[in-house]
């Protein structure tokens, strides 16, 4: 029976990652998470909005295999998560990029990691550098580029190993706002293609609001889901008819008046 | 266009500062300043009579020798020890203190120490180039090594690269510019470790040329003797950096 109707909550709706009961204290004794219990829905967009401080980027980090929760687990299609693996993928914030490399070898970095062969990882790469708009500028190091084109190269790099499930660390903290918003229109443009599972951490009400399906919110530390917002927009429209859409603006108010509480 | 232009103009600058240098030089040794302080243009004779009469041959054929085994044996050592100092904490509590005492000690006072051991041929020479050489290495070699980027590290994990891969991949390429700036100043602590090895204990090569000079007062002879090795630190340097381009190619574009 339990069966039954689990089975038929997963046809509406399937859970790809699973956060279990997890608590992290960091060595200096500082605690980031407690008791997180999460389920992040398959081919959708999740973001983490919370205060500063409230352990956002440590839950992404956990559910990447990058650290090791304290209590709790991480399971991945029901298998736990025991380190990083090759269905998940990594945008940073800093970008993470190597400036002794062109924007291609960045690209193919993660694939170079794989040991793909030169030719093959290399037009997988110009492929995923055209997707994000950076055409023609392959052979060019970081240094060269802006702030948002330095993360499209982190985007790129993360598409280019195909995961599923793709994770983005407050990818536009370092950029300005204008390049933020066109950022944001052509990630979301860019993931309605490639289908992937996104968990996004961000700090800004109207970015997560804009970009995510669902909208998790952490109490200050020690986080814990304090609720669950999913966004019903209508996403056929425009960027700028969306960001006044009535709906919209109701879910950056409602989110606001429980992060004012924390402040 | 505008590029090119540019590029020429350093060249005028670099040219107009060896000028203005000389041109100075010149005009304090005519005041004189000192007594034993050449004019430019009697040094430059000099200068050019020992490069064709063989002296410089010969003092350097010397000199380059514990030279290059010096510092070719500090470059592999130093690299060596400085990369496993920053890769494994034990390496490092083991050696650090060390490196950190002879980077801070007045090597001058040392080397006698060398000559009373090793006596005063080959191998006091070399010992002279590799403790003043040496420190300066591998402490640029650690801080290289240790002082990568953690994103970058965890960048690598999140893509499962392998601690081989880190390592060879992220670790060596982000420490590369504080190697070859240890090797800079490598060199250059070579060039002094031999010259005071030559001055202070075995009386040979490019040191007993000018300790020579300055005893008969060939002033001008002397003055050469030391451009000489000015010159010669500064082209092998210059060598070093194009090597740097090579390995390095996002430098060439800064």
């Amino acid at each position: 029976m339990n069966q039954v109707a689990k089975n038929m909550t997963e046809t509406k709706q399937d859970t790809i990652v699973e956060v279990d009961g997890i608590a992290m204290r960091y060595e200096g004794g500082v605690q980031a998470l407690k008791g997180v219990d999460l389920k992040i829905p398959s081919g959708e967009l999740t973001s983490f909005l919370g205060p500063s401080g409230c352990g956002k980027t440590t839950l992404l980090k956990i559910i990447a295999g990058l650290l090791t929760p304290t209590e709790g687990e991480v399971r991945i299609r029901g298998k736990k998560v025991t380190g990083p693996g090759p269905d998940r993928a990594f945008v940073f914030q800093d970008f993470a990029l190597m400036p002794w490399a062109t924007v291609q070898r960045n690209v193919e970095f993660g694939l170079e990691l794989r040991g793909m062969p030169k030719d093959q990882r290399g037009e997988k790469a110009v492929k995923y550098i055209a997707e994000v708009g950076l055409a023609g500028f392959e052979k060019s190091y970081p240094h060269e580029l802006s702030g948002g084109m330095r993360q499209r190269v982190g985007l790129a790099r993360a598409l280019a190993v195909d995961a599923d499930i793709l994770m983005m660390d407050e990818p536009f903290a370092s950029v300005d706002e204008q390049t933020r918003r066109k950022f944001q229109e052509d990630m979301l443009d860019l993931l309605s293609k490639e289908k992937k599972t996104v968990i996004f951490v961000t700090h800004s009400i109207e970015e997560a609001v804009y970009v995510s399906d669902q909208v998790v919110l952490l109490s200050p530390r020690p986080g814990q889901v304090q609720r669950i917002i999913r966004t019903e927009i209508d996403r056929s429209k425009s960027p700028d008819e969306i960001r006044r859409d009535k709906n919209y603006l109701d879910y950056v108010d409602d989110i606001w008046a429980v992060l004012r509480t924390y402040l | 266009m505008a590029l090119r232009t540019l590029g020429r103009q350093t060249w005028l600058w670099k040219l107009m500062s060896f000028a203005l240098f000389f041109g100075a030089w010149e005009i304090a040794g005519r005041i004189p300043i000192s007594l034993s302080f050449p004019t430019f243009i009697e040094t430059f004779i000099a200068f050019v009579r020992m490069t064709f009469n063989g002296e410089f041959a010969t003092a350097y054929l010397q000199t380059i020798q514990p030279l290059i085994i010096g510092v070719a044996i500090s470059s592999v050592a130093g690299v060596g020890f400085g990369v496993l100092m920053g890769l494994w904490r034990t390496m490092e509590w083991f050696l650090v203190v060390i490196f950190i005492i002879l980077y801070a000690s007045p090597v001058a006072a040392i080397i006698p120490l060398v000559t009373y051991m090793y006596g005063i041929g080959l191998t006091s020479k070399v010992i002279a180039v590799v403790i003043m050489a040496l420190p300066l290495i591998v402490l640029n070699c650690y801080k290289g090594v240790r002082h990568t980027h953690p994103s970058l590290i965890e960048m690598v994990r999140s893509f499962q690269g392998s601690r081989w891969q880190e390592i060879r991949l992220i670790i060596l390429p982000n420490a590369s510019s504080l190697i070859f700036a240890g090797l800079r100043l490598g060199i250059g602590a070579g060039f002094i470790g031999v010259v005071l090895a030559e001055l202070l204990i075995t009386p040979t090569g490019i040191g007993d040329l000018i300790t020579y000079h300055r005893s008969v007062a060939d002033y001008p002879e002397m003055f050469a003797d030391i451009t000489s090795i000015i010159a010669l630190s500064a082209v092998s340097l210059t060598v070093l950096l194009k090597m740097e381009f090579l390995v390095r190619p996002e430098t060439r574009k800064r």
